[in-house]
């Protein structure tokens, strides 16, 4: 099959990767750019495992081709730490609020976070679960997860506030 | 690695229109969240596909001068839901979509998928069938308006023809104006859920708010394709706006479905789900309207 040339932003820089079309981009993200945060958990959509931004919006990057992701902005785990490496604010909540266990689902369930924790007014407990609805956790029960989203909401906005 | 054959990609309509036409066999992929599934499990493995998703000129919302609402294939449901046309005109059919999978499902299925495909379950199905929303079906030989009434053929089945893509699907605006509409999913489980049953109702109230003027009920999953009651219809028609009028209308729904017991659920329990999803549907509907159901 076919090779194609796929450039996109990944994580803030601009790259270019030798995909086989019949690639997902979770099979390009992980296996060409060697991000392990994406992880191959269900393969169909289903648990979330895989999620992460494109052009802001959380997609299961399983059922995803390579090929779309010509011209896109693509944020993935590996972007949210800073320059020395220092892991973010919902990261580090997520270690604190005991939202972690096994680990597996943890950073499909913190990209599709991110658009909740950016926004400028409070969510309600449901409205964060509506918006996690797409991942599946074995092991924590999901409510220390909530706990994690819902402290990192309220400190980011009380940050805007403050600026 | 998806386990497909060939795949073409083409860069506009026409191109996508003139390859349909050479490649019957092939299948049209939009958002994927079906077919790379079925490529996934095997059912669609070796399959040839023409991918369309990147044809912008298939995507997007407007209101048309002749106030109709015209929804190009490729919207996303988040995009359907979110968008002011729909929040402004047709508010049940961006609630109806709103409940569909998670929200990853949400940014990559697309509405126009959700048509095609044909399933008795499409949560977008019954708000389209009460709206008579109209199919725009392009060829190479030109373009053919179908009423959704008449697209779905049987369970996965469409009057779609081979070299055909569908390029536009349209509310009227007769259909959709003074209309307050409800949509109620039930399923199992709160997301990631199929419809064990699903009901969408909308109505038109005289103008002293104390009948119906007009009511339109659909189902999905109460067949083997997503249908509209007209029994229940026509029985609320000009009916006030009291109990009588629920229980006429569930009366009515049950004449015209014909679930069948599933793993999902059994038939006896989808007809319970018919009248009781009738009644509140209904009664919402009205609600919105802003009428009272009274006694």
């Amino acid at each position: 099959m076919a090779n194609k040339n796929i450039t996109c932003t990944v994580n803030g820089k601009q790259r270019t990767f030798a995909v086989d079309v019949r690639s997902s981009l979770s099979d390009m993200l992980r296996g060409n750019a060697g991000l392990d945060s994406i992880k191959h958990g269900c393969d169909v959509g289903e648990c979330g495992a895989c999620t992460v931004l494109i052009n802001g919006k959380p997609f299961n990057s399983c059922i995803y081709m390579a090929i779309w992701a010509e011209g896109k902005d693509i944020l993935t785990l590996e972007g949210l730490s800073d320059t020395k490496g220092t892991i973010s604010d919902i990261q580090q909540a997520f270690i604190d609020e005991g939202a972690v266990q096994c680990g597996f689902c943890t950073p499909g369930f913190i990209m599709s976070s991110i658009p909740i924790i950016n926004k400028d007014t409070p969510s309600s407990r449901e409205e964060i679960r509506k918006q996690v609805a797409g991942n599946l956790c074995r092991c924590t029960g999901y409510e220390h997860i909530v706990d994690a989203i819902e402290k990192t909401q309220k400190k980011r906005i009380a940050e805007k506030k403050q600026n | 690695m998806y386990n497909f054959n060939k795949l073409y990609e083409p860069t506009s309509v026409e191109e996508a229109l003139r390859l349909k036409k050479e490649h019957p066999e092939a299948l049209l992929l939009a958002g994927g969240s079906d077919i790379l599934i079925k490529i996934r499990e095997g059912k669609l493995a070796g399959c040839d596909l023409i991918n369309i998703y990147m044809l912008e000129e298939l995507r997007g919302i407007c209101l048309e001068d002749d106030g109709s609402i015209l929804i190009r294939p490729l919207t996303s449901f988040t995009d359907v839901s979110m968008h002011p046309v729909i929040k402004g005109h047709v508010p049940v059919l961006g609630e109806a979509v709103d409940q569909i999978g998670g929200p990853q499902i949400r940014n990559i299925g697309t509405i126009g998928g959700n048509i095609c495909n044909g399933v008795t379950s499409a949560d977008s199905a019954t708000t389209f069938k009460t709206y008579d929303a109209v199919l725009e079906l392009t060829s190479m030989d030109g373009i053919r308006l179908l009423p959704y009434a008449e697209f779905n053929l049987g369970p996965g089945k469409v009057d779609l023809r081979p070299d055909e893509i569908m390029t536009g699907i349209r509310i009227p605006k007769e259909s959709y104006e003074n209309t307050y509409g409800h949509y109620i999913k039930y399923a199992m489980r709160r997301a990631m859920d199929i419809a064990t049953l699903g009901c969408s109702v909308n109505v038109r109230l005289s103008k002293s708010k104390d009948s119906i003027d007009r009511l339109r009920i659909a189902f999905g999953v109460a067949a083997p394709i997503p249908i509209r009651s007209t029994h229940a219809e026509e029985s609320a028609q000009g009916h006030a706006l009291d109990a009588a009028l629920l229980e006429a209308v569930a009366e009515g729904a049950l004449a015209d479905v014909t679930p069948r017991t599933s793993w999902r659920a059994s038939k006896e329990f989808r007809l319970q789900l018919v009248k009781e999803l009738a009644r509140r549907a209904t009664k919402a509907a009205v609600e919105k309207a802003g009428g009272t159901i009274n006694g």
